[in-house]
């Protein structure tokens, strides 16, 4: 049986643990294992449906009023309870923010270890082989888990979303204990929520600025063309960061995030091998640079030699018009 | 306060990473070492707290000689202690190996301390496994990927980047962080601190007198490939105006590409 830990925000599922459970359910299949879900926190059992839709055939409710807010400890507790009681095969996470830093606690209180941010798993005579971007990606390192149970997280906006399903699932809600005084670190607060505004590890198109931005204030050009196209974030190279043009969570590359969008727009950025590496699970790469021998050109799939601020306006107007189809 | 920051010796993020596929290994030679760019900043943070509150910031790492030159650079930038756990085993990518070793190392040579600091994640392995681990192994709360720290007696407050906003987490001394780029401005080495630093004694603790030797730490994760991927083809260079050169990209975008 396979477990997949499926992560909440707002009373709502992350798209990226419906992913998670989305290549759960399909390596299941090719196994002919179970799916189970567990979702920690009180009064969420109402995402029932959702989560049975994209596979899972029996989800856990772990309940208690100390889990409403995120700790690493109270969830690691709960999941561990869980996980002696079913002992899963495979425990799977989304290596969101939170799956990355729970999975390991969890991992560590079952005294196993951990495939961390995987972008595939295949299924080799029998057992599963865990590969995972190394090196921001310059490499791939494939492993195989000798404990039990295997501990999982899958990298966000790689693996395909299933089609939801009508399926219904069994429901078991359980009140787990915890003790108040083991949970000695905790989530207080969100700050600085944004409305809408995605992460670049989230975002299916990602609008790249580079030292060719020239300043913090061109970053609005690049915010409009976000502001236009749907599920896109802006992103940056290390240099416009290091310049303070615009805030490090934005950095893509080795010392950044390594992302993974359908698309992926660079403008004004040369390419360094670091910002490659980041970028290269990316699907399509299109590059806007003056300088045609930058290392950009030799990735991306588009090139536009030129001025990108003569690019971005024309290109805006031809954004809107085909969005608007 | 009493702080440790676990750093790490790692190739340079400029490298080109060349595999020996038939060892699954990352070829060493030719590359260059340096300090994991996420510890620079764990260093800073202690250095600051220190300076804020007094106490003491000792550097820790594992692995085999070469990485004392890296010791140094900490002693150099300010640690006032640097230790060495001595482990000549390759890089296993098994984050737990890591992290019994660090539990184990603070639990028999160093039993009292404040604050464990880390970098969020090692370039390279790229885990981001072995500060919740540790956290774990010596039950304390954990704090990652850390923007902002504040420390206040017994109590700690941390900013953590999540995506798109900032948690904040309390937490109670001893307690693990990790830190972020945005935490601070890691400073330089100074030339006296270098000079310093040269005639600093380093303690090497063994796998052995850690009890560690064995099968204690039989890594759990298989090596089955280490490869590099698919190398990526320059694709198509749009020209004409700007304006037809957009207006070209848009429709590839939607017709060839799919990608809109």
């Amino acid at each position: 049986m396979f477990l997949v830990v499926i992560e909440t925000r707002d009373g709502k599922v992350k798209k990226s643990s419906l992913e998670t459970l989305s290549e759960a359910r399909r390596i299941a299949d090719a196994l002919g294992k179970d799916v189970a879900a567990a979702v920690v926190g009180p009064g969420l059992d109402a995402l029932a449906p959702e989560i049975a839709g994209y596979g899972a055939s029996r989800i856990h409710f772990l309940e208690n009023p100390l889990l409403a807010r995120y700790s690493a400890q109270g969830y690691a507790g709960a999941l561990s309870l869980l996980a002696k009681e079913l002992a899963p095969e495979v425990i799977f996470f989304s290596a969101s923010a939170m799956g990355k830093d729970l999975s390991p606690r969890l991992a560590a209180r079952l005294g196993v270890s951990l495939a961390a941010d995987c972008t595939r798993i295949s299924v080799v005579d029998g057992r599963l082989e865990f590969t995972r971007p190394i090196f921001a990606g310059k490499a791939l390192l494939s492993v195989r888990l000798k404990s039990s149970p295997q501990v999982t997280s899958l990298r966000p906006n790689v693996f395909l979303l299933g089609s939801p399903t009508g399926k219904s699932a069994d429901v078991i809600k359980k009140e787990v204990a915890i003790d108040e005084g083991s949970i000695r670190g905790q989530v207080t607060e969100i700050l600085g929520e944004k409305g809408g505004e995605l992460d670049v590890t989230e975002a299916e198109v990602i609008i790249s600025g580079g030292r060719g931005m020239k300043g913090p204030e061109n970053f609005e050009l690049l915010r409009e063309l976000a502001a236009i196209i749907p599920r896109s974030a802006v992103g940056a190279s290390r240099s416009a960061v290091d310049s303070g043009w615009i805030g490090h969570q934005h950095q893509v590359g080795q010392t950044g995030k390594t992302v993974s969008p359908n698309l992926y727009l660079a403008f004004g950025i040369s390419g360094a091998i670091q910002h490659l590496a980041g970028i290269s699970s990316s699907k399509v790469i299109v590059a806007v640079n003056k300088d045609p021998e930058a290392p950009i050109f030799k990735v991306a799939d588009y090139g536009i030699v030129g001025d990108l601020f003569q690019v971005i306006p024309p290109l805006k107007e031809e954004l809107k018009k085909i969005l608007a189809e | 306060m009493n702080i440790f920051v676990f750093i790490k010796r790692v190739p340079d993020t400029e490298s080109k990473i060349r595999i020996n596929s038939e060892a699954r290994t990352v070829v060493e030679e030719g590359l260059n070492f340096i300090l994991n760019p996420y510890d620079e900043y764990a260093l800073e943070e202690a250095f600051r707290l220190r300076e804020a509150k007094g106490g003491q910031v000792t550097a820790v790492t594992i692995g085999r000689d070469e990485a004392l030159v890296t010791l140094r650079k900490c002693l150099a930038m300010g640690a006032d202690e640097a230790v060495l756990v001595k482990d000549d085993a390759p890089e296993s990518y098994d984050g737990l190996r890591a992290a019994r070793t660090i539990a184990r190392v603070m639990e028999k040579k160093f039993p009292s301390f404040d604050l464990l600091l880390f970098g969020k994640q090692a370039v390279g392995a790229d885990n981001s496994q072995v500060p919740s681990m540790v956290a774990e192994l010596l039950s304390l709360p954990q704090a990652n990927v850390v923007t902002k720290l504040e420390i206040d007696g017994a109590k700690g407050v941390a900013h953590r980047e999540i995506e798109g906003a900032v948690e904040k987490v309390e937490f109670t001394l001893p307690a693990v962080v990790s830190a972020q780029k945005g935490l601070n401005e890691p400073r330089y080495e100074t030339l006296r601190g270098i000079m310093a630093a040269k005639k600093k004694q380093i303690p090497v603790f063994s796998l052995e007198e850690l009890g560690l030797a064995g099968d204690a730490l039989q890594t759990q994760v298989e090596i089955t490939k280490i490869d590099t991927p698919p190398a990526r083809q320059a694709g198509k260079v749009l020209g004409g105006s700007p304006e037809e050169a957009a207006k070209q990209l848009v429709e590839l975008l939607r017709r060839e590409a799919k990608a809109i």
